[in-house]
């Protein structure tokens, strides 16, 4: 056999027999909740698409003002192909935030965070808010109407924080207004340095979980314990992983053949804002939120207050594992339970508000 | 020997703090133009007080158009009596550019549906402030827009 002889080759002259061992115990236990192991791995697969699609697009992209229209333009209509390279990337961008968040709850129901694993669910939570910022990144490189606007609001929001709200505004925009200077800085953050840092959170978040294994959620381990069930990791847990990635890539040619990524009109800084202002979709909650919020509470600004707010519930999402006690204690606690479900129900009532009724 | 070892300690404390700050100063002098480099360098704002903002007949009555005045957009509106407005189009809630709307007869932000009355001052919605009015003239074919004085 070839690969038997190559895998001697190189054993040779580095020793495998570490990671061939660690392959074979690797197991993956099996219970009623099984399949929400496998979204994390999902979403891991999208970054992927996402990197590469990105490189592509990178090869015709012009981040200026001037040319980042027309060149998004040119993709879409001119490059073989590009439409649908442009499509998958955008598309990607939603599908992976959308596992994103799936994985995330579903590790949070699970309470997967509990020790040993509070690392684990810290880094996933930068991890969730890398993936917003390259969101909110990208959405401006196609210098359209709709992303103009949506940026402008966006990076306005920066302004309330206290002392420092000025200079986080400055140094976002790159000078007082969106404009080109703004578009040329989004392109460096969006490919280079949230690239660069989501790499490493990504790698901590993997060795963590290779490290640990796959958790049993406590509700479970009462009933695990008696009657342990596991699958080995290769080649089992792997082929369904894979049959899953395949489903979602098909997916996402789906979406995008069917689907291809609009460009709207290109933006105009002295133009009048259009109808139909809205962050993306996974912002729209929270966009959603501030609406209700009265524009006074007190002698606040009722904006700041909720910005506030919402700043602090993101501080306490992220320590989780350290306030759920009986996490702790490998019991599973209803409260927090009640309080994923309460979030949960949160954010889709106010997305469904947002799109159906306003 | 007691002495000894104070004076030791003494002198290796002095040695790390030194080292320590050391470290914190050449760190800071990495940092500061990096620092300084990321905020972006002020532009030389050109301030006119007046521009010119449309031709005497490129507006019917009960429409309007924006335009730039001092970097920022402006808008210029014909009442439908065909007496002219003009105000910052920068809405002072978030800073999204508003519009004229022709079928209410009143500017409407559509970012967060703020409604502003012909004189600037907001009539519903989130806004904390009127807009800025400017004063509007005509001087041959041109309708100029000044900042109020
Ligand atoms: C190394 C990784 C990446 C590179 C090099 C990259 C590169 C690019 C480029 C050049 C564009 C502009 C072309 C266009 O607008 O279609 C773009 C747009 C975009 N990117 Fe990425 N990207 C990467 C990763 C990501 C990730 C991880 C996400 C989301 C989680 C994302 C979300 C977006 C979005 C929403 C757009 C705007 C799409 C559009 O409207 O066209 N990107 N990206
Ligand atoms: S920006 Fe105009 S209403 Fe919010």
């Amino acid at each position: 056999m070839k690969i038997e002889k190559f895998y001697n080759w190189v054993n040779d002259r580095l020793d495998l027999s570490g990671i061939s061992n660690f392959a074979d115990k690797k197991v993956v236990p099996v219970h009623k909740y099984h399949f929400w192991y496998g979204i994390g791995g999902i979403t891991l697969f999208l970054y992927i698409i996402q990197v590469l699609t990105g490189i592509l697009l990178l090869l015709y992209y012009r981040p200026t003002a001037e040319n980042a229209f027309e060149s998004v333009e040119f993709i879409m209509t001119s490059v073989r192909f590009g439409w649908l390279i442009r499509s998958i990337h955008s598309w990607g961008a939603n599908l992976m935030i959308f596992f994103l968040f799936i994985h995330m709850f579903s590790t949070y129901f699970m309470k997967a965070y509990r020790k040993p694993r509070e690392l684990t669910w810290i880094s996933g939570a930068f991890l969730l808010i890398l993936a917003l910022a390259f969101g909110f990144s990208g959405y401006l490189l196609p210098w359209n109407k709709l992303a103009f606007f949506a940026t402008k609001v966006g990076t306005e929001m920066a302004a309330v924080i206290p002392v420092i709200g000025h200079d986080v505004l400055i140094f976002l925009r790159g000078g007082e207004e969106v404009t080109g200077a703004t578009l040329t800085r989004f392109f460096g953050f969006h490919v280079a340095l949230l690239p660069l840092i989501t790499a490493l959170f990504l790698v901590i978040h993997i060795i963590l979980i290779q490290a640990q294994g796959m958790s049993v959620p406590p509700s479970l381990s009462e009933e695990y314990e008696k009657k342990p069930k596991s699958m080995k990791f290769f080649p089992d847990f792997m082929l369904r992983d894979a049959v899953g990635w395949l489903l979602v890539l098909g997916l996402l040619g789906i979406l995008a053949a069917i689907f291809p990524w609009e460009l709207g009109e290109k933006a105009d800084p002295y133009a009048s804002a259009p109808q139909g202002i809205k962050p993306e979709w996974f912002f729209v909650f929270l966009f959603q939120t501030l609406k209700y919020i009265p524009g006074k509470i007190l002698s606040f600004s009722g904006e700041s207050l909720a910005i506030f707010a919402i700043a602090i519930a993101v501080v306490l999402w992220i320590f989780i594992p350290f306030l759920d006690r009986k996490g702790q204690k490998n019991l599973h606690s209803r409260t927090f339970t009640v309080i994923g479900i309460i979030l949960v129900l949160y954010i889709i009532a106010l997305t469904a508000i947002s799109y159906f009724f306003d | 020997m007691v002495k000894e070892k104070t004076s030791k300690s003494g002198r290796r404390h002095f040695i790390g703090w030194s080292l320590f700050t050391g470290l914190v100063a050449f760190l800071g002098m990495l940092l500061y133009p990096v620092l300084r480099f990321i905020m972006p360098p002020k532009l030389a704002e050109s301030s006119q007080n007046t521009v010119k903002a449309a031709k005497v007949d490129e507006l019917s009555p009960n429409s309007a158009k924006t335009f730039p005045f001092n970097n920022k957009p402006a808008i210029l509106i014909r009442l439908p009596n065909g007496e002219y407005r003009a105000f910052s189009a920068v809405c002072t809630h978030l800073q999204c550019t508003v519009q004229y709307r022709e079928d209410f007869k009143m500017i409407w932000c559509a970012c967060h549906n703020a409604k502003f009355d012909l004189n600037g001052n907001v009539s519903s919605g989130p806004p904390p402030s009127p807009l800025e009015a400017f004063d509007v003239f005509t001087s041959g074919e041109d309708i100029l827009v000044s900042k109020k004085v």
